[in-house]
C-alpha cells in the first residue's frame, strides 16, 4: 500500500442535472500531489479542470468521489485553500491593504493588530506592491491587481494554494512577469500548488507535473507528465534544454492530436 | 453638461490623483489662462504664473468656468419661459397670475419665510397654529419625512436584503410587494387614519409606506446583482454571516440601494405634500390646501417653487450621501 499524498482526489465524479437529462462532466479523477508540489492542469475548454478545482476549495461539492487534505475530507469552502481567481476578484471598495488585510484578518486570528498588518505588509513587498499598500484595486493595471490577489492568497498561508487561470486575461509580457513572481515566491515558500492554465508554455516552465484532461463530457485524466527541469527555472535558459522541448511537445502532441479541441471537430 | 456632473465635480477634485496632477503641472511661461481647453476633469493643464498659489488659483477659475458653462443655459431658458409666462397672462382678467402679479400680491409671503420660526441653542422652534411663514410650514413637512422616510430607509434596507438573499422570501414576498407599489400614497390615507386616530403618525405612516418599496426592491436587485466571485472570496475567507453583511454584501449593494434610496425621497416628498392637503393643520400641502381655499392662487405659485426647490435638495443631498459612501466603501 502506498503511503497517503498530502492532497488525494479519489474517483471525484460530477453529475450536473440538466433538463436533457444528467450531463455527466467529470468522471473517475484519482490524483495524489504531494506535499510542495506545483502541479499544472491543462485541458480545452469546457474539460472540467475550473470544476475540478472549485471541488479542491469546496465551493463545488463532486457528486462521487472524496477529496482529501492531509487526511482530512473537504467538504466546504475554506482558508485553508487559498484560491487566486481569474479576475483576481479583489474588493473594489477596499484598498490593497484592506483586501490583504481581510484575508489575514480571517487565518491569523490569535495575532496582535501589529502582527497582523506587519504580515499583510510583507506579502504585499513579496509581491512587489508595498508602495501601492494605499491605493484601490481601481487604480491599479490588470497585473498590478493580480499580484495583490496573489499577496491576498499566500498570505493566509494556505495548505494548498489553487490558481484558476490566474493570469489568462493579462498581456503576454506581463503575464511573464507574474510568472516570474510566482516562481519566486514558489521557491521562498514551497506552496503545494494547483494552478489551471491553457498555457502550454506556463504549464511546463512553472510546474512540477502536468496533468493533462481529456475533452468532456464524462473527462477524465489523460496523461500525467514529470517535467524535469532543475530549479530555479529561467524562461530563456530553460527553453533551451531538451527536457523542456520535449515536455512542451508531449503536452501540445496531447492537446491537439489524441485530444484535439472539441470545437474545431464539431466545425 | 448637467447640472449633475456639477455636483461631482467636488468630489473628483478631492480625488488623490487629480490634487497630484495640480502640484505637478509644470510652469508654461506666460500662456494666457484664457486658453485653457474648457475639457471638465482635466485640471490645472495651464499653470500660468510662478507663484506656487497660481495652478490651484488657475484650477479654480476653471472650474467657476465650468459651472458658469453648465448653469448659464438653465438661467437663460428660466428668464425666457418668464418672460414668455409674463407676456401671456400679462391681461388683468387672466385666469392665472403673471410672475409679476405674484411678486406684488404674495410679497408678505415671498420675503418673510421666516415668519414665526425661531432658532434658539435648543433648536428651531415654530410657532403653534397656522400663522407661520412658508420656511416654518416646510420645516414641518420636513421633520416628518425625516421620521417616515429614515423608518422605510431601514427597514427597505433590511427587507431588501432579505428577499435578495432568499430565494424563498422572494418567491414569498416579491408579488406582493409588486402590486402594494403601485398603490398611491393618498389611497393609503383612509387605512392609515383608521389605524392610527391622528393626523401626525398617519402621515408619517403614509411617507414610509410609499418611500418603502424602491427601497426594498432596489437593495433586493443589488443583493442578487452581488458578483459571483466576490461570494466566492467570502466562502474561501469563510468569512462570518455579519462580516460577510459588512465587509462585502453591503458595500457591494451601495449604488442599487442609493438609487432606490433616491427614488424614496422623491417619493417620500410627494407623499408628504398629498397627505398635508388633506390632513390640514400644518406643513407646506396645508399652506397649499389653504391658500387654494382663500383663493390665493399666488401663494400656491410660491408653495410650488419652494415644495420643487426642497424636492430637488432632497434629491440631490441623498445623491450625494451615496457617493460619498460608494467612496469611502
Amino acid at each position: 500500500m502506498k503511503q497517503q499524498a498530502y492532497l488525494s482526489l479519489e474517483g471525484i465524479g460530477v453529475t450536473f442535472e440538466t433538463r436533457k437529462g444528467p450531463f455527466t462532466a467529470l468522471q473517475n479523477v484519482d490524483l495524489a500531489i504531494d506535499k510542495g508540489q506545483f502541479v499544472a492542469l491543462i485541458g480545452h475548454s469546457g474539460c472540467g479542470k475550473s470544476t475540478l478545482l472549485n471541488i479542491v476549495a469546496g465551493l463545488v461539492r463532486p457528486t462521487r468521489g472524496v477529496v482529501l487534505l492531509d487526511g482530512g475530507v473537504i467538504d466546504r469552502p475554506g482558508p485553508d485553500r487559498a484560491v487566486i481567481f481569474q479576475d483576481h476578484s479583489l474588493l473594489p471598495w477596499l484598498t490593497v491593504e484592506e483586501n490583504v488585510r481581510l484575508a489575514v484578518d480571517q487565518t491569523m486570528k490569535s495575532a496582535s493588530k501589529a502582527e497582523r498588518r506587519d504580515w499583510v505588509l510583507h506579502n504585499l513587498e513579496l509581491v512587489h506592491m508595498a508602495h501601492a499598500a494605499a491605493k484601490r484595486p481601481g487604480e491599479l493595471s490588470g497585473g498590478m491587481k493580480q499580484r495583490v490577489g496573489i499577496a491576498r492568497a499566500v498570505a493566509m498561508q494556505p495548505r494548498v494554494l489553487l490558481m484558476d487561470e490566474p493570469f489568462g486575461a493579462l498581456d503576454a509580457l506581463t503575464r511573464a512577469s507574474l510568472q516570474d513572481a510566482v516562481m519566486e515566491i514558489q521557491a521562498r515558500l514551497n506552496n503545494t500548488v494547483v494552478m489551471i492554465t491553457h498555457d502550454v508554455d506556463e504549464a511546463v516552465l512553472l510546474a512540477d507535473r502536468v496533468v493533462m484532461m481529456t475533452n468532456g463530457p464524462a473527462a477524465t485524466i489523460g496523461e500525467d507528465l514529470a517535467i524535469d527541469l532543475a530549479r530555479p527555472r529561467n524562461r530563456i535558459e530553460a527553453a533551451e534544454t531538451p527536457a523542456y522541448n520535449h515536455a512542451r511537445q508531449a503536452v501540445l502532441h496531447f492537446l491537439h492530436q489524441r485530444y484535439s479541441n472539441p470545437f474545431d471537430r464539431a466545425a | 453638461m448637467t447640472a449633475i456632473s456639477v455636483l461631482a465635480t467636488p468630489f473628483e477634485g478631492g480625488d488623490p490623483q487629480p490634487a497630484n496632477d495640480l502640484s505637478d503641472s509644470p510652469p508654461i511661461g506666460s500662456a494666457p489662462s484664457g486658453a485653457t481647453p474648457s475639457a471638465p476633469g482635466a485640471p490645472g493643464t495651464d499653470g500660468n504664473a510662478p507663484a506656487p498659489t497660481a495652478p490651484a488659483l488657475s484650477a479654480l477659475l476653471e472650474r467657476a468656468r465650468d459651472l458658469a458653462a453648465s448653469i448659464l443655459p438653465t438661467l437663460l431658458m428660466l428668464v425666457l419661459l418668464l418672460a414668455l409666462w409674463e407676456a401671456t397672462c400679462a391681461s388683468p382678467a387672466s385666469s392665472l397670475p403673471s410672475p409679476s402679479r405674484v411678486w406684488t400680491e404674495s410679497h408678505e409671503v415671498i420675503v418673510h419665510p421666516f415668519k414665526g420660526v425661531t432658532v434658539d441653542a435648543s433648536g428651531v422652534h415654530i410657532q403653534d397654529g397656522g400663522d407661520v411663514g412658508i420656511a416654518g410650514h416646510i420645516l414641518t413637512s420636513l421633520e416628518r419625512v425625516a421620521i417616515g422616510y429614515g423608518l422605510s430607509a431601514i427597514a427597505g434596507v433590511a427587507l431588501g436584503i432579505l428577499i435578495g438573499q432568499s430565494l424563498f422570501a422572494f418567491r414569498a414576498l416579491d408579488p406582493l410587494f409588486q402590486v402594494l407599489r403601485t398603490v398611491p400614497p393618498l389611497a393609503w390615507l383612509p387605512i392609515s387614519l383608521a389605524i392610527f386616530q391622528q393626523a401626525g403618525p398617519s402621515a408619517i405612516f403614509l411617507i414610509f409606506i410609499t418611500a418603502i418599496w424602491p427601497i426594498i426592491l432596489n437593495t433586493a436587485a443589488g443583493v442578487q446583482n452581488i458578483p459571483p466571485t466576490y461570494r466566492n472570496v467570502g466562502r474561501v475567507l469563510a468569512l462570518s454571516p455579519l462580516r460577510y453583511l459588512l465587509r462585502i454584501m453591503l458595500p457591494a449593494t451601495v449604488p442599487y440601494m442609493f438609487t432606490g434610496l433616491r427614488i424614496g425621497v422623491g417619493m417620500s416628498w410627494l407623499a408628504i405634500v398629498a397627505a398635508e392637503m388633506v390632513q390640514g393643520g400644518t406643513g407646506i400641502g396645508f399652506f397649499i390646501w389653504d391658500s387654494y381655499n382663500s383663493s390665493l392662487l399666488t401663494d400656491t405659485i410660491v408653495a410650488l417653487i419652494w415644495i420643487g426647490m426642497v424636492g430637488f435638495s432632497l434629491d440631490r443631498l441623498v445623491g450625494w450621501i451615496g457617493r460619498r459612501v460608494a467612496r469611502q466603501g
